[in-house]
C-alpha cells in the first residue's frame, strides 16, 4: 500500500503532503517505524541516543492570553500569580549546576513563563545577563516566540531588535514552544488571543537570521484535523528549507485536565490522543521533516514506555532531564517522578542504544 | 509490501513467510535483535494468519475472592500472609453481591482467581462458582490458576481430575493462565520456592485439557529471568499444545515491582513489553491467540501491540486487586466503547468474544451491517 513511498524514502527523495497523508492513514505502525528509523540512521548512524542535562524554570505563571488548552497560567491580578525572584532562579540553577558540572554551556535552562504585562525587555536583559555572568556552564534556551512577540510589543521594539537585545544580554537559543498547531483556524479555536501562524514563523526566521538556533514543536490531539497537522509540518519544513536554523522537533499531545478546552464539549471530543497516535505522528514527522536533524522524545507526556518505543520511530534524543515540570503537570500529566537521570539512561540502554550527553547545540559533553 | 528486513533476520523472515516452525535458537535471536519493528512486523504476519484483522475484547469482571496466601512469592504485591489483619475472604454472598453490581452490563466472562488460603474448604470453591451462576446463569466462569487447582485437590483429598470434573459441573468452563511465572528451577528457587514448579503447572494444564477445560498460559517476565529461560518457557508451552491443543491464549505478564519485595527492580520497558508479545506470537505458532493484558502492559502499549502479534486486549475488568497503584485503589476499568475506540483507531476490526473466543453479538450497540466480518481463531479440539 505504501511501497511507492517506501521506495522514495529509500532513494532519499522528499515525500509530499499526499504521501504524508497516506502514511498517517497506514495502520501498520511497525512499517512506519522501520521507515522512520531508516531516515534517523541516515542522520545519526550510530547506536547512540543523546540527552541533555537541563532544568525547566517557569519564571512567571502570570499570563493574560488565557489559552483554553493551558492549566498553568493565572491571569494578571490573580492571587496565585507569581514572578520568581532572581535569588530563587539562581538557587534552581545552583542545583542544576551541582548535577551537571562546570563544562561551558553544558547545562540547559529552559526558562519559559507567561505573557506578564509587568515584565518588559529590561527585566529579561537583567535576568539573562546576570545568569550569564554567574553561570558560564549554563546555556540559556528561553522564551517561546509568543513571549518574545509580547516583550517586543510592550517594550516598543521590532522583533529583530528585541531578539538582538535578548541575545546580547545572554539568550543562547529559543525553544519551539507556542507553536501548538500552526493553523490560524485551529488557533482561533484554542487560543484566539495568541500569535498568528505568520508571527510565530517570523520570530523563528528573525532568530535564524541573527544566527541563533531554535527548535520546533507540535502540540496535537485537541481540535485539529490530520490535514492541519500536516499543514503544521509543511510550515516548519518550508521555513527550515529557507534558514536551516532549527535543531530539533518535539511533538506531544494536548494534556486536557483542568483546561477550559477540555471542559467544553462543543470543541473537545474528550479523547486524549493515544500512544499509538504519538508513534505514528512522530514517525510521519520524521519522514516529512527531512531537513530537521534531531527528534526529541516527550517522556513527560508519553511516559517511559511509549517514549522509549519512540526511539524506534525516528526519535534520536531523549530530551532534557528537566528536574521539574510545571506546565503540562498542571494539566494532569507528570511522569517526572518516574524519570530520574538513571531511569532515562536505563531506558536508552534497554532499547539497544548507548546514552550520550549533549549540550543544546548537540555537541557531546565529555 | 516488502519492507527492508535487516539481513541478520532474513533467514527467520523466510521461515515465517513459509509458515515454518522457529527453533529455540531462533527465539533467542529474536530476543537479541535490536530491530524491534522488524520482529513486530514478522509477528504480525503470523497474527494475521491466525486472526486476520480482528482484534478481540471481552466484557468481563474480575473477582479476587481472597488475598490470603501462604506462598509468599517475592514478586507479588497482592497477598497478605494468613493471620494478617488486612486479609479478606469474600463469602459466597459477597461474590453474589459483586456479580450483582454489574448486572446492567452484558458481561460474558467472570475471571475468578486469588491466593492460596489454607482455611478454605473444598465446598467453598464449589459454593463461589455456584454463587456466580445463581446470579448470572449465562455468564462463563473462568476460574482458578494452576496453583489454586493444586490446593483445591489437596483440601478435597481427591485426585485433580476429579475436582476438575466436579467444578466443571458446578460451572467452571475455562481456566486462566496465571501462576506459570517462568519455567525455570533457578527462577523458582529465587522467587516462588513454595509454589508449584513447571512440571506441576504443566500437569494441571494437561489434566484440564483432558477433561475438556480449555486453559490460557502466561509468563511473568521482567524480573530476574533471562532470555534462555524465556525461550525454554515458550518451547515447553508449544510442546504441550502440540499434544493437547487445549490452550486458547498466551498472555505475557509484565512484572510490576511496586510494593513487592523486589520493588528496587526497574519495571519492564515498553520495548520489552512489545518484544515479549512479538516473540511469543512467532514462537507459539500453535496458539490461536496472543493477548496483551492492558492492566499489566498499560492500554497505550496494548493498543500498539495489536501490530506486534497481539489479537486480544482483554476487557472491561471492573475491579482488579492484584496489581494497582495504591493499596486502596481497586477500581480499574475501561468501558466497551473505550476498548472499541482503541481497536478502531489502530485500524483493526473489533470483535467481542466470550471466554472461549466465540463471537458475542452486540446488536444493541453495533448495527448488524457494521458488524466486522472475520474468522475467529480456530477452536482447540478437546479430548
Amino acid at each position: 500500500m505504501i511501497d511507492d513511498i517506501a521506495e522514495k524514502i529509500h532513494a532519499e527523495a522528499r515525500i509530499t503532503m499526499e504521501d504524508a497523508r497516506r502514511l498517517m492513514a497506514h495502520p501498520n505502525v511497525t512499517e512506519l517505524g522501520m521507515l522512520a528509523d531508516t531516515v534517523r540512521r541516515r542522520r545519526w548512524p550510530e547506536d547512540v541516543v543523546t540527552y541533555n542535562v537541563g532544568r525547566n524554570i517557569n519564571y512567571t505563571n502570570v499570563c493574560w492570553v488565557r489559552c483554553d488548552f493551558c492549566a498553568f497560567y493565572r491571569p494578571p491580578g490573580s492571587a496565585e500569580g507569581y514572578v520568581l525572584p532572581h535569588e530563587q532562579i539562581f538557587r534552581k540553577i545552583d542545583e542544576l549546576v551541582a548535577a551537571g558540572g562546570q563544562a561551558p554551556k553544558s547545562n540547559e535552562i529552559l526558562m519559559q513563563g507567561g505573557l506578564n504585562p509587568k515584565l518588559r525587555i529590561d527585566y529579561y536583559e537583567d535576568l539573562f545577563s546576570s545568569i550569564r555572568e554567574r553561570y558560564p556552564s549554563v546555556h540559556q534556551h528561553c522564551l517561546s516566540a509568543t513571549e518574545i512577540i509580547y516583550v517586543a510589543h510592550i517594550s516598543r521594539l521590532s522583533i529583530p531588535d528585541c531578539i538582538r537585545r535578548l541575545r546580547d544580554a545572554g539568550l543562547d537559543s529559543i525553544p519551539g514552544a507556542g507553536a501548538e498547531i500552526l493553523s490560524d483556524e485551529v488557533r482561533d479555536i484554542i487560543g484566539f488571543r495568541k500569535d498568528r501562524v505568520h508571527e510565530w514563523l517570523a520570530v523563528h526566521r528573525a532568530a535564524h537570521e541573527l544566527g541563533m538556533h531554535t527548535t520546533a514543536t507540535m502540540m496535537y490531539g485537541h481540535v485539529e484535523s490530520v490535514e492541519q497537522r500536516l499543514e503544521h509540518l509543511r510550515h516548519i519544513r518550508d521555513l527550515q528549507d529557507d534558514t536551516g536554523g532549527m535543531t530539533a522537533f518535539i511533538a506531544w499531545n494536548f494534556q486536557p485536565d483542568d483546561t477550559d478546552l477540555a471542559a467544553d464539549n462543543a470543541r473537545w471530543n474528550g479523547r486524549k490522543a493515544t500512544g499509538y497516535d504519538y508513534l505514528r505522528t512522530i514517525a510521519v514527522s520524521r519522514l516529512f521533516l527531512d531537513n530537521i536533524p534531531s527528534f526529541q522524545a516527550s517522556w513527560v507526556t508519553q511516559g517511559p514506555k511509549i517514549a522509549q518505543v519512540g526511539l524506534k520511530y525516528g526519535v534520536n534524543d531523549f530530551g532534557s532531564t528537566m528536574m521539574e515540570e510545571n506546565v503540562v503537570s498542571a494539566a494532569g500529566t507528570s511522569h517526572t517522578d518516574e524519570m530520574s537521570p538513571g531511569a532515562m539512561l536505563r531506558l536508552i540502554r534497554d532499547a539497544g542504544y548507548r546514552p550520550a550527553r549533549r549540550n543544546t547545540r548537540y555537541e557531546m559533553v565529555n | 509490501m516488502k519492507p527492508k528486513i535487516p539481513n541478520q533476520l532474513d533467514d527467520i523472515y523466510r521461515k515465517v513467510i513459509a509458515g515454518e516452525r522457529l527453533s529455540a535458537d531462533e527465539g533467542l535471536r529474536l530476543y537479541d535483535s535490536p530491530h524491534l519493528n522488524a520482529v513486530g512486523y514478522m509477528a504480525n504476519i503470523v497474527r494475521e494468519r491466525h486472526c486476520g484483522n480482528v482484534a478481540w475484547y471481552v466484557r468481563n469482571q474480575h473477582i479476587n475472592y481472597t488475598n490470603i496466601c501462604n506462598k509468599l512469592c517475592r514478586f507479588c504485591s497482592f497477598y497478605v500472609p494468613p493471620k494478617d489483619g488486612r486479609g479478606y475472604v469474600l463469602s459466597p454472598e459477597d461474590v453474589q453481591e459483586r456479580v450483582r453490581q454489574y448486572l446492567h452490563i452484558p458481561i460474558t466472562e467472570i475471571h475468578m482467581v486469588a491466593g492460596i488460603n489454607p482455611k478454605l474448604p473444598y465446598s467453598y470453591y464449589i459454593d463461589i462458582v455456584h454463587a456466580v451462576k445463581d446470579v448470572r446463569p449465562e455468564v462463563a466462569v473462568k476460574a482458578f490458576t494452576a496453583i489454586e487447582w493444586v490446593q483445591i485437590a489437596r483440601i478435597a483429598k481427591k485426585p485433580l481430575r476429579e475436582v476438575m470434573v466436579e467444578l466443571k459441573a458446578a460451572g467452571v468452563s475455562s481456566i486462566p493462565g496465571g501462576g506459570a511465572e517462568v519455567f525455570s528451577d533457578r527462577v523458582q528457587a529465587e522467587m516462588f520456592w513454595t509454589k508449584a514448579d513447571s512440571d506441576e503447572w504443566m500437569r494441571v494444564a494437561r489434566t484440564a485439557h483432558e477433561v475438556g477445560l480449555p486453559t490460557n498460559a502466561t509468563m511473568l517476565y521482567g524480573h530476574i529471568e533471562n532470555p534462555d529461560e524465556r525461550v525454554h518457557h515458550l518451547v515447553s508451552l508449544r510442546e504441550l499444545q502440540d499434544e493437547t491443543g487445549g490452550f486458547l491464549a498466551y498472555i505475557p505478564l509484565s512484572f510490576h515491582p511496586e510494593r513487592t519485595e523486589l520493588e528496587d527492580l526497574p519495571a519492564p520497558t515498553g520495548e520489552a513489553d512489545l518484544r515479549e508479545i512479538a516473540v511469543a506470537r512467532l514462537m507459539l505458532d500453535n496458539f490461536p491467540h496472543i493477548k496483551s493484558f492492558w492492566i499489566m502492559n498499560t492500554i497505550e502499549i496494548s493498543q500498539v501491540a495489536l501490530w506486534y502479534g497481539a489479537d486480544d486486549i482483554d476487557g472491561t475488568i471492573q475491579e482488579y486487586e492484584i496489581t494497582r497503584r495504591t493499596y486502596e485503589e481497586t477500581r480499574q476499568v475501561l468501558t466497551r466503547s473505550q476498548l472499541v475506540e482503541r481497536i478502531v483507531e489502530a485500524g483493526r476490526e473489533p470483535a467481542e468474544r466470550d471466554n472461549l473466543y466465540n463471537r458475542v453479538r452486540t446488536e444493541r450497540e453495533i448495527p448488524e451491517d457494521e458488524e466486522p466480518v472475520a474468522v475467529p481463531g480456530e477452536m482447540p479440539v478437546l479430548s
